[in-house]
């Protein structure tokens, strides 16, 4: 929900009605109630210039400290089994997990797993989204399905999803499926209790104008309540879109539906460790890919709206 | 006689991506025990930067602040700040007792006992002994800066700043305020150097008010302020004396003003 | 009490329908994958006898418990750490973003590897899955404590131990609860694999088991445990937040009806209070991370 950051930098500054906002006490560099950096920290010039304090010198540096983090930390993986703290056997030296890293690229075989643990992933995570975004605008205009829901939503959705593992096993065994199963359960409640949020988001001016203004229950879904409820839905999308992951790995790991997880079962039971790890670190870049791709629709789709929220989250 | 509070030649810089601001130029100005100082200055001209540089949380670029003849490097012990922004200053985890109380367990020579007398004693002299066991949160805006006030008598300032206390409260609660802080300073003996942008509520409270230019700042005038100690809301505000005074004021804030407008390009 | 009436009406008559659906639905239901509830019900009580529930859900829990207690005090402690200085949080901030991404679960291959598959193993896997969601939100929240907080806590001598205590944790609080509450989740998960890849006991390894030898009515009553042990945290988690945060809770309301759009006001598309599951949403003054987006360095221009 980093869209509701936006109306300040420090949160618990929009917990209150910015005070002196009026014509009272101008912008004194490095003072005032704005996003001001910690003393010191970096220059405020007047307020425009002030609030990008993270200029391109910051970043640069940020970039390089991130650059000089992430070689520490290659560099000590590397060093910890070659220096003999771990054993090798159990943790390969960074350069031989690169190496079965490049190995698997070039096996056919590592293709087609990567393909369908995306495919179990894609297909959960839409018709999770279909679903869940179907079930919260209903819910939601339905007058009383929302208080009606409430305690049964709150009863399945902490249910762990794992719990249907054997469930999955004994309808489907090995086949996609199973997959689709735990992937659906799993982010259906993100994409559902996010809509819920994002409806109930409404502001009730809107409503009532529209409502003045004789425009019908369909009417109203598409040009009041859908577009308050976007950002939600994108959160939640954004969110589900991790939780489909873990849960589509989850599912061939310990189901043994053909992807990335079984591969890593069979990795790991054949003693090929150099293998497993590097499948474990293609599983990190797939999330992570999806995290920053996700982040990326997100804020792309809702440019527009963030100034608005800003301003009504202050 | 040495000063209480001693600030020469204070400079502030504020650098960084090529650009260089100029908040704080060269002031110099002194407070003695006991008085009430009020800062008044234009929009923007730097009072917050020059507060914060009084209270040791900002290092100033060039000059000093000396606080009893020793140069302030970090927050001196003895001083205590009354921020404008109250909903942000007050911690909204703890119950008014407990904020008032926070710094006074900093403070390692206070029995407990001691402390409790202290945090009463504050919050009965700004009239809130009965919400010590409320939220800041569950208080109207003057209420928590009332709150905030009380944490800075318990603390037994050497020097009490108060930067734009009452910029974020309604008109009414303000005088309520104003004469809280007058009403304290007598009682107690305070030394207070009070900043705001409001003319009239540096005249109605000041014993002496330093005009500030507008950034970069130096110190425009220094005015006694010779009202009579007694002061209220209905009766001061219409003393010819203190029209004059009022008037007086502004007239050097628009000078200073258009002062900074026609200076030369590297002022 | 005609609103309390109410309310009990909405929280029970979906539940009461569902449950009633699913007896008729299933009564005479010979398909051997879905046992009539009947069944299912009457198993519950001879499957998890006391010592079922000593052998296996005991440890499960415990295992749960040390992992998850191990993963908070670990990732609040690094979280604080990185979360104070700028540089190290910027130096941290690629690994971190990777660590995180990796799907918990295939750390449990991994971390076999080192500690066999006994119940270090176990505790080691929830406790590596669980404090990524931790350790981030942690350093999230220290990072945004507010500038006026710390200058006062600066300018009333209010540093070091005392400062974080009672400024630092206390202000990143709602955060790290948040991180608290995601961890709950993939730690739920994570006792649940790691008993279902390697081990001798526990609830997953129990269901497995049923599920192996094909006893449906049992491995029904399993999944039927496991949901509500995991209805049953999330009780216990919610009770200890409202416990910790309710001054938060009462700060955002108070912020809110400040804005001048009182709750009550909203319109017919909001959910009672009761109903509203508090602690999942956004809520509108500060925004309590159901998934910190990873901001450890880079400001956010306002506007």
């Amino acid at each position: 929900m980093k869209e509701r950051r936006l109306g300040g930098e420090t949160p618990l500054s929009n917990a209150r009605p910015e005070p002196g906002t009026g014509p009272g006490p101008g912008p004194a560099p490095g003072s005032g109630p704005g996003p001001g950096p910690a003393p010191g920290s970096g220059p405020v010039v007047g307020l425009t210039k002030g609030q990008r304090s993270g200029g391109p010198r910051p970043g640069l540096t940020n970039a390089v400290l991130g650059g000089a983090g992430l070689a520490a930390f290659l560099a000590l993986c590397e060093a910890v089994p070659r220096l003999g703290i771990v054993s090798a056997d159990f943790f390969p030296p960074t350069s031989r997990i690169a190496d079965a890293f490049v190995a698997e690229l070039g096996d056919e075989a590592f293709w087609t797993a990567l393909g369908d643990t995306l495919t179990g992933w894609a297909l959960g995570l839409a018709i999770a989204v279909t679903a869940g975004i179907l079930a919260g605008v209903v819910v939601s205009v339905v007058p009383y399905l929302r208080q009606a829901t409430a305690s049964t939503i709150e009863f399945l959705r902490p249910i762990p999803s794992v719990a249907l593992i054997p469930l999955a096993v004994l309808l489907f065994g090995t086949e996609l499926r199973s997959v689709l199963l735990l992937v659906v359960y799993a982010s259906f409640w993100q994409i559902l209790i996010q809509t819920l949020y994002g409806v109930q988001d409404v502001d009730p001016v809107a409503e009532e104008t529209a409502r003045s203004y004789g425009l019908g229950t369909w009417a109203r879904v598409r040009h009041v309540l859908w577009p308050t409820a976007l950002p939600y839905v994108m959160t939640g999308v954004r969110l589900a879109a991790s939780v489909a992951l873990i849960l589509a790995v989850t599912a061939e790991l310990v189901i043994g539906a053909p992807g990335l997880g079984s591969r890593i079962a069979v990795a790991q039971t054949s003693g090929a460790v150099p293998e497993m790890y590097a499948l474990v670190v293609v599983t990190g870049l797939l999330g992570l890919l999806i995290n920053v791709g996700a982040r990326t629709v997100e804020r792309r789709a809702l440019t527009w709206h963030q100034s608005v929220r800003g301003e009504v989250a202050v | 006689m040495q000063s209480l509070l001693a600030v020469s030649g204070l400079q502030k810089v504020y650098e960084g991506s090529g650009r260089r601001v100029e908040a704080v130029r060269d002031l110099t100005f002194s407070v003695e025990p006991g008085e009430l100082v009020c800062l008044v200055g234009p929009s923007g001209c730097g009072k917050t930067t020059l507060l914060k540089c009084v209270a040791g949380l900002l290092a100033p670029t060039g000059g000093e602040v000396l606080l009893e003849g020793r140069r302030v490097s970090g927050p001196p012990p003895g001083m205590a700040v009354v921020f404008q922004e109250y909903g942000r200053s007050l911690f909204p985890w703890m119950r008014v007792r407990d904020n008032v109380e926070l710094p006074l367990k900093q403070k390692s020579s206070l029995s407990r006992a001691r402390r409790r007398e202290l945090v009463a004693e504050a919050l009965e002299s700004v009239g809130l002994a009965d919400a010590a066991g409320a939220y800041p949160w569950q208080l109207s805006g003057g209420m928590q800066q009332r709150v905030a006030i009380a944490r800075a008598l318990a603390y037994e300032p050497g020097v009490l700043l108060m930067d734009e206390p009452f910029a974020a409260v309604d008109a009414q609660t303000r005088a309520d305020l104003e004469d809280l802080v007058r009403r304290l300073w007598r009682e107690r003996g305070m030394t207070i150097l009070f900043v705001t942008h409001d003319i009239d509520e540096a005249v109605y409270l000041g014993e002496r008010v330093l005009v500030l230019s507008a950034s970069p700042t130096v110190v425009q005038e220094q005015l006694k302020i010779d009202l009579p100690a007694e002061r209220d809301q209905l009766h001061t505000r219409v003393a010819p004396r203190f029209a004059e005074l009022r008037t007086h004021v502004y007239e050097q804030i628009q000078a200073a003003k258009r002062g900074s407008q026609v200076s030369d390009p590297a002022g | 009490m005609k609103h309390l009436g109410l309310r009990l009406f909405f929280a029970l008559a979906l539940p009461a329908v569902l449950v009633v659906g699913w007896w008729l639905a299933s009564a005479d239901s010979t398909d051997v994958y879905w046992p009539p509830l009947r069944t299912i019900l009457t198993a519950f009580p001879d499957v998890w006898t006391g010592e079922r529930l000593r052998d296996d859900v005991l440890p499960s829990v415990l295992r749960l418990s040390a992992g998850y207690a191990s993963a908070a005090v670990a990732g609040i402690a690094f979280g604080t750490v990185i979360g104070s200085y700028r540089r190290v949080r910027a130096a941290c901030e690629p690994v971190l973003e990777f660590l995180r991404a990796v799907p918990p679960p295939v750390l449990v291959p991994v971390i076999m590897l080192f500690a066999g598959i006994g119940d270090t193993m176990k505790i080691a896997v929830i406790a590596s899955g669980c404090v990524w969601p931790i350790l981030l939100n942690t350093v999230e929240g220290v990072r945004a404590v507010d500038s006026v907080m710390s200058e006062t806590a600066r300018s009333y001598g209010i540093t070091g131990v005392a400062r974080l205590r009672h400024v630092v944790l206390r202000s990143a609080s709602p955060q790290i609860f948040a991180g608290l509450r995601q961890a709950l989740s993939i730690g739920i998960i994570l006792m649940v694999i790691s008993e279902m890849f390697a081990a001798s006991n526990g609830l997953g390894f129990t269901i497995v088991q049923f599920q192996r030898s094909f006893a449906i009515p049992d491995m029904w009553t399993g999944i039927l445990l496991l949901g509500l042990l995991g209805v049953l945290l999330s009780l216990l988690f919610q009770l200890v937040e409202r416990r910790a945060l309710g001054w938060y809770r009462g700060l955002r309301a108070a912020s809110l009806s400040r804005l001048g759009s009182p709750p009550g006001r909203r319109s017919r598309f909001r959910v009672t209070d009761r109903a509203q599951p508090s602690s999942v949403g956004p809520p509108r003054a500060r925004p309590l991370e159901t998934d910190a987006p990873l901001r450890l360095t880079r400001r956010r221009r306002s506007q």
